[in-house]
C-alpha cells in the first residue's frame, strides 16, 4: 500500500548533495507494483538523478496520469507535491501548474496507454506548447492495471500472454515527438541505470518539453516469449547511439571527458551536457536524421536509445509567453489591481 | 402581439433591425442604440445573429424604454426591413399600428401588404448607387443612410450621431465625410417624403448618467482582472469567447510591465475544453488565480476534471455562457440550460457552487466574488451566464470597485504555518467548518503530499477502507453547507407578506421585475425572490415556506430550477409551478404575466391578497 512509509534508516556517511540531503531524503513511499517491475527500477534512477541535481524536494513537481506508472510518482521524493490527476489528462495539469510558477521543476511520469491512447492529444499540445518539463514514459506495451490488454505501443506480432498477436502498427512515442517539433527527445531502457539517470538529469535541465520514453518491461503480462517488450528482447535489440551526461557547472569537462567523440552542449542555466556519440553516422542536432535513423531501425525490430534529438535553441512556453520572471502565484495584489480610476476610463469607452 | 398604442408612444417603443449578416449593419444598429442612450434615454439592445460569418438574415432590436426596463419587449413598432429574404417573416412581426421601412428601390407591393400597419419606401440602395463609388462602400453606407432615416423619423439627435461617426472615423476623414454624407441623404429624403416626426419619437431625459451599455462578458473578463486572475485557459466557443477576448486585451493594456515588456499573466488557448480546465486546475493548485470560460457543450467536456476538483478540494472558476442545447443545439441563441448538469456535474456524488448573475453589471461583482468562493470553500465555482448577458449590450450602473479589496485565498499554509505544526492533515476539518487547509508545491516539504482523485483520507493518504472514506465523503457534504452562508444570498422584492411569489434566476430578472409591474396594474400583488447561488441559501427556504404558491421562472424545457429546488430544500412539490420559456430569444414580460394569470384565474385577486 502506498501509504505505507518506510523506515528512515539515519547512516552519517551516506554521500550528501549540495543541500546536505542524502538518497534517502529523496526517498518515497513504498511500491505497490509487481515485484521486478521496471517502473521500479525508474522510480531508482529518478530519485538518483534528482537527489544528484541537487534540487531540494520541495522544488521539484511531480506529475501523472492513471495506470502503473502513473501510481509510481508516490514512490519518490516524498517532500515534493505529487498530483496524480486523470487518466491522459497530465500534460494539461503541468502546462497549468507550469504556467503558475515557472521556478519549480516539473516532472512527469505516464505510461504508454496515459501517453498514447487516452493522452495522445495533450501530449502532442504539451510538445507544441513546449511546457518547461521533463516527461518519462514508461512503456510497457501493455495495460497493466486492467490486465494486460495491448497497448497502442504493441508492436506489430508482438504476442499478449494469451498467446494472440498485435496486428495493429504501434505509435512510437519518440518518432511522434520528434514530428511534433519535440525539442528535446530520447529514449532508455528500465534495466539501464548508466544510460537512463544521465539522460533524466539533462532532461530535468533541458529548457522545454523534454520526452524520455523508457522501455520498461511488465513482469506480470508482457515478460514472456513473443512480447517485443520483454527484458530478454529489448536487451537483444538495443541500441545506443549517443550517451548523455549532465556535467554540473563547477566540473570541469576537459579532465573528465577528454577521450571519445565527446560533445558538450551549453544549457541555459550555464550548465553542461556532455553527449559521447556511440554511433559516428548518429547527429542528434538533425531532426530529419534522426527520424529517418529510427525509422529504419524499427523496420529491423531495433530500439535506437540514448538522447536522440535535442534543440540547443529550445524556446518553453514562458520564454514564447514572456511571462515576467516572478512566479505568476507569487505577484502581490497590488501588481494585479488596476484601481478604480482605470476602471472609470475602462468604463469610458461604453458610453 | 399586443396592439400599438397610436396616442403617444414617446420613448416607449422597439425598432427591429432586419440585415444580412456580414453588411456592416451592426455598427449603424449599433449607433442608434447608443443615440437612444445618449439622449438620456434608457435602451435595451439585443442582437439575433445567425451561427455563420456571412450571407444569412441578422436581427437587431432596440427597445427604447423611458421607464428603464431591462428586457426584450415582445412587441415591434418599427421594422427596419433590409433583408427581402426575410420579408414575409418581418412583416407579420410588427405590431398592428406599425411602421415598416424598406428599401424601395426594388418595389415589393405583393408581399408588403398590411392593411394595420403603414409601409415606408426609401430608396437606399438607388441613392447609394448614384452617390458613392464601389460596391463594398454601396453596401455599407446603406446602412448609415437608414440610419439618417430613423433619425428624421424618430426625432433623434441628428448632431450626437455626426459626433459618434467623427469618433469612429477620427483617423480617417474620406471615410468620415461619406458616413456624414450618407446620414445626410437619408435624413432629408425622410424630412421630405414622410411626416416627421412619427408618433414613436424620442425626447431628451436624463435617465441614463452614470450608466453604460456593456455586455457580460466584457464586465466578466473586468471582473477576473479585478480579482486578480493570471492564468486563463480556454478553447472558442460562442458564445463565451469574447470573455477571453476582452481578457487578454485588459491584460495587454494592464498587465504588462512598461519596462520590461513582461507579461504578468498567461493566457492559453488549449486544445480543446478537456485540457482548459485541466490547466486551470493544474494552475490553481500551483496557487494561482486561474479561470475558463466555456459554453454548454464545454461543460460536458470538463465533467471529469471537474470532479477531480471537486473530490481533491482544488478552486477553479468556470464561466458557462449558457446557449442552446442538447448537443450543439443553436449556438447563438439564448437558454438557461445547463443548471443541472452545473450543478452535478461529473460522476459520483459531487455538487457544485453556482452563481446566477443577472446582468451584466453583476457579473463584474460575481465574477471577481467567484474566485474568493473558489479558493475559501477549495472548489470549483460555476459562473453561469448565458448569451442574453454575455453577448447583448445591457445598460449598468457604473462599476465601482473597493479600494479595500484583498483577494481572500482561503486557507493556504504559509512556510511559518508548515513549520509551527507537527504534521500536515491535508483533508483534515481542523475548525469545524468542513474546510480542510491547503498547502502549494514549492514552499516547503512539510506541505507536501499527494493530490489523489482516488480514494483518500482525511490525511491526505490513500485509502481503501469505507469509514476512512466516508469521513472524507461526509465532510465534503458538510462543506456545501458552510457555502450555503458563504454565496451571494437571494435578493428579495415586494414586502414578502404575498401570498404568491415568483422565484428566478439570471437574466429572467428584467422580463419578472416588468412583469411584476403589469401584474400590479391587474390587481395582482406579489413578492418576487431572485436567487443568486446555488447552494440555495436559508432565504430561499424562507421564502418558499412562506408562500402558498411560487411561480418558478426560468429558460429551459425541463423546469431544472424548479427540478433542484425540490431536490435540495423542504419545499412541498405541489406548490411550485413551471414557468418556462426556451425558444432561443430573450424572455419577455408577457411569457411570466400570462403564466401567473392562467394558473390563477378567476382567482387572481382573491389569491394574492391573502
Amino acid at each position: 500500500m502506498s501509504f505505507i512509509a518506510k523506515p528512515k534508516i539515519a547512516n552519517l556517511n551516506l554521500p550528501r548533495n549540495e543541500l546536505g540531503l542524502t538518497r534517502r531524503d529523496y526517498d518515497g513511499a513504498m511500491s505497490t507494483l509487481c515485484a521486478g517491475c521496471g517502473h521500479d527500477s525508474i522510480t531508482a534512477a529518478i530519485i538518483e538523478a534528482v537527489w544528484s541535481l541537487s534540487i531540494s524536494p520541495e522544488q521539484l513537481v511531480k506529475l501523472s496520469g492513471i495506470g502503473c506508472s502513473s501510481k509510481s510518482t508516490a514512490y519518490f521524493v516524498s517532500g515534493a507535491h505529487g498530483f496524480n490527476s486523470v487518466h491522459g489528462r497530465m500534460p494539461s495539469i503541468a502546462s497549468g501548474a507550469s504556467a503558475a510558477n515557472r521556478q519549480l521543476h516539473y516532472l512527469g511520469v505516464s505510461g504508454d496507454g496515459d501517453t498514447l491512447s487516452i493522452g495522445f492529444g495533450q501530449l502532442a499540445h504539451a510538445i507544441r506548447r513546449n511546457v518547461n518539463m521533463a516527461y518519462i514514459c514508461e512503456n510497457n506495451g501493455v495495460y497493466g492495471l486492467t490486465k494486460g490488454q495491448f497497448s497502442a505501443a504493441a508492436d506489430i506480432g508482438s504476442k499478449n500472454k494469451k498467446g494472440e498477436s498485435n496486428q495493429q502498427p504501434p505509435i512510437d512515442p519518440c518518432l511522434t515527438a520528434l514530428t511534433l517539433g519535440a525539442t528535446f527527445v530520447a529514449r532508455s531502457f528500465s534495466g539501464d541505470k548508466q544510460q537512463l539517470v544521465p539522460l533524466i538529469k539533462a532532461a530535468m535541465k533541458h529548457p522545454g518539453f523534454a520526452l524520455i520514453d523508457v522501455l520498461s518491461p511488465c513482469v506480470t503480462f508482457n515478460d514472456h516469449e513473443g512480447s517485443t517488450k520483454s527484458y530478454a528482447y529489448v536487451r537483444e535489440h538495443f541500441e545506443e547511439v549517443v550517451h548523455a551526461d549532465y556535467v554540473p557547472p563547477r566540473a570541469s569537462i576537459s579532465v573528465e571527458y577528454a577521450e571519445g567523440k565527446s560533445m558538450p552542449v551549453t544549457m541555459h542555466d550555464g550548465t553542461q551536457i556532455l553527449l559521447r556519440k556511440l554511433n559516428n553516422d548518429y547527429d542528434p542536432a538533425n531532426r530529419g536524421h534522426a527520424l529517418e535513423y529510427l525509422r529504419n531501425r524499427q523496420a529491423e525490430g531495433e530500439y535506437v536509445t540514448g538522447l536522440l534529438f535535442m534543440d540547443t535553441e529550445s524556446r518553453d512556453f514562458h520564454t514564447v509567453n514572456q511571462t515576467t520572471q516572478t512566479p505568476l502565484n507569487q505577484l502581490p495584489y497590488s501588481v494585479l489591481n488596476p484601481g478604480q480610476a482605470q476602471l472609470d476610463k475602462m468604463l469610458n469607452r461604453y458610453r | 402581439m399586443q396592439t400599438a398604442d397610436r396616442t403617444d408612444r414617446t420613448n416607449d417603443f422597439v425598432i427591429k433591425l432586419a440585415n444580412v449578416n456580414g453588411t456592416g449593419s451592426a455598427s449603424a444598429n449599433t449607433m442608434l442604440m447608443k443615440t437612444v442612450f445618449r439622449m438620456g434615454v434608457p435602451v435595451v439592445g439585443k442582437n439575433y445573429f445567425p451561427s455563420n460569418i456571412q450571407g444569412m438574415p441578422t436581427w437587431y432590436e432596440i427597445r427604447v424604454t423611458k421607464d428603464g426596463y431591462m428586457a426584450r419587449a415582445g412587441r415591434v413598432d418599427l421594422m427596419v426591413a433590409m433583408n427581402a429574404e426575410t420579408y414575409a417573416k418581418d412583416i407579420k412581426e410588427v405590431s398592428p399600428g406599425g411602421y415598416l421601412l424598406y428599401d424601395s428601390s426594388w418595389p415589393r407591393p405583393a408581399l408588403l401588404k398590411r392593411d394595420d400597419i403603414t409601409i415606408m419606401g426609401v430608396p437606399l440602395a438607388r441613392m447609394c448607387n448614384e452617390t458613392f463609388q464601389g460596391v463594398r462602400a454601396r453596401i455599407l453606407l446603406k446602412n448609415i443612410m437608414y440610419a439618417g432615416v430613423l433619425a428624421a423619423l424618430l426625432d433623434m439627435d441628428l448632431e450626437l450621431m455626426r459626433s459618434m461617426l467623427g469618433e469612429s472615423y477620427a483617423a480617417k476623414q474620406s471615410l468620415l465625410d461619406s458616413n456624414l454624407r450618407a446620414l445626410e441623404i437619408g435624413y432629408n429624403y425622410a424630412k421630405e417624403h414622410f411626416p416627421c416626426p412619427l408618433p414613436l419619437r424620442m425626447q431628451r431625459l436624463d435617465k441614463t448618467k452614470g450608466h453604460v451599455m456593456i455586455d457580460g462578458n466584457t464586465t466578466s473578463a473586468m471582473g477576473c482582472l479585478f480579482a486578480g486572475a493570471t492564468v486563463g485557459a480556454w478553447y472558442p466557443i460562442t458564445p463565451s469567447t469574447s470573455l477571453m477576448d476582452a481578457f487578454k486585451s485588459l491584460c495587454q493594456k494592464y498587465r504588462v510591465d512598461p519596462q520590461t515588456n513582461e507579461r504578468n499573466y498567461a493566457i492559453i488557448q488549449a486544445e480543446d475544453e478537456l485540457s482548459a480546465i485541466g490547466m486551470v486546475v493544474g494552475a490553481a493548485w500551483n496557487g494561482a488565480r486561474a479561470f475558463t470560460p466555456t459554453s454548454g457543450p464545454g461543460v460536458s467536456l470538463m465533467n471529469e476534471f471537474i470532479g477531480l476538483a471537486y473530490y481533491t478540494e482544488i478552486p477553479a472558476v468556470i464561466f458557462d455562457v449558457q446557449r442552446v442545447g442538447p448537443s450543439t443545439g443553436m449556438p447563438t441563441r439564448t437558454q438557461q440550460c445547463d443548471l443541472m448538469s452545473s450543478a452535478y456535474a461529473s460522476h459520483g456524488d459531487t455538487r457544485h457552487v453556482l452563481l446566477f448573475p443577472a446582468n451584466p453589471e453583476e457579473c463584474f461583482y460575481l465574477a471577481a466574488q467567484s474566485f474568493d468562493l473558489a479558493e475559501r470553500l477549495q472548489t470549483p465555482v460555476l459562473v453561469l451566464l448565458d448569451l442574453d448577458i454575455g453577448m447583448n449590450d445591457w445598460m449598468c450602473s457604473d462599476l465601482k470597485w473597493d479600494a479595500a479589496y484583498q483577494p481572500d485565498r482561503g486557507k493556504v499554509m504559509s512556510k511559518d504555518d508548515l513549520l509551527k505544526i507537527e504534521k500536515f492533515w491535508r483533508y483534515y476539518d481542523h475548525d469545524g467548518d468542513a474546510i480542510p487547509y491547503r498547502s502549494l508545491p514549492g514552499v516547503h516539504s512539510k506541505g507536501a503530499f499527494f493530490t489523489r482523485g482516488s480514494g483518500h483520507n482525511q490525511y491526505g493518504g490513500y485509502t481503501e477502507d469505507s469509514t476512512e472514506y466516508q469521513i472524507v465523503l461526509d465532510r465534503l457534504k458538510r462543506k456545501f453547507d458552510t457555502a450555503k452562508k458563504l454565496v451571494p444570498p437571494a435578493i428579495l422584492h415586494g414586502t414578502g407578506n404575498h401570498a404568491v411569489g415568483l422565484l428566478s434566476i439570471g437574466s429572467c430578472d428584467g422580463a419578472v421585475r416588468e412583469a411584476i409591474d403589469q401584474l400590479q396594474r391587474k390587481g395582482i400583488q406579489v413578492d418576487y425572490l431572485r436567487v443568486r447561488a446555488f447552494p440555495f441559501g436559508e432565504e430561499v427556504e424562507n421564502f418558499l415556506r412562506q408562500h402558498q404558491q411560487i411561480f418558478v421562472i426560468e429558460q429551459n424545457r425541463d423546469a431544472q430550477l424548479k427540478s433542484m429546488l425540490i431536490l435540495e430544500t423542504a419545499v412541498e412539490k405541489a406548490k411550485l409551478h413551471s414557468i418556462l420559456h426556451y425558444s432561443g430569444l430573450p424572455m419577455t414580460a408577457h411569457v411570466v404575466v400570462d403564466g401567473v394569470c392562467a394558473a390563477l384565474g378567476n382567482d387572481a385577486r382573491l389569491v394574492a391578497s391573502r
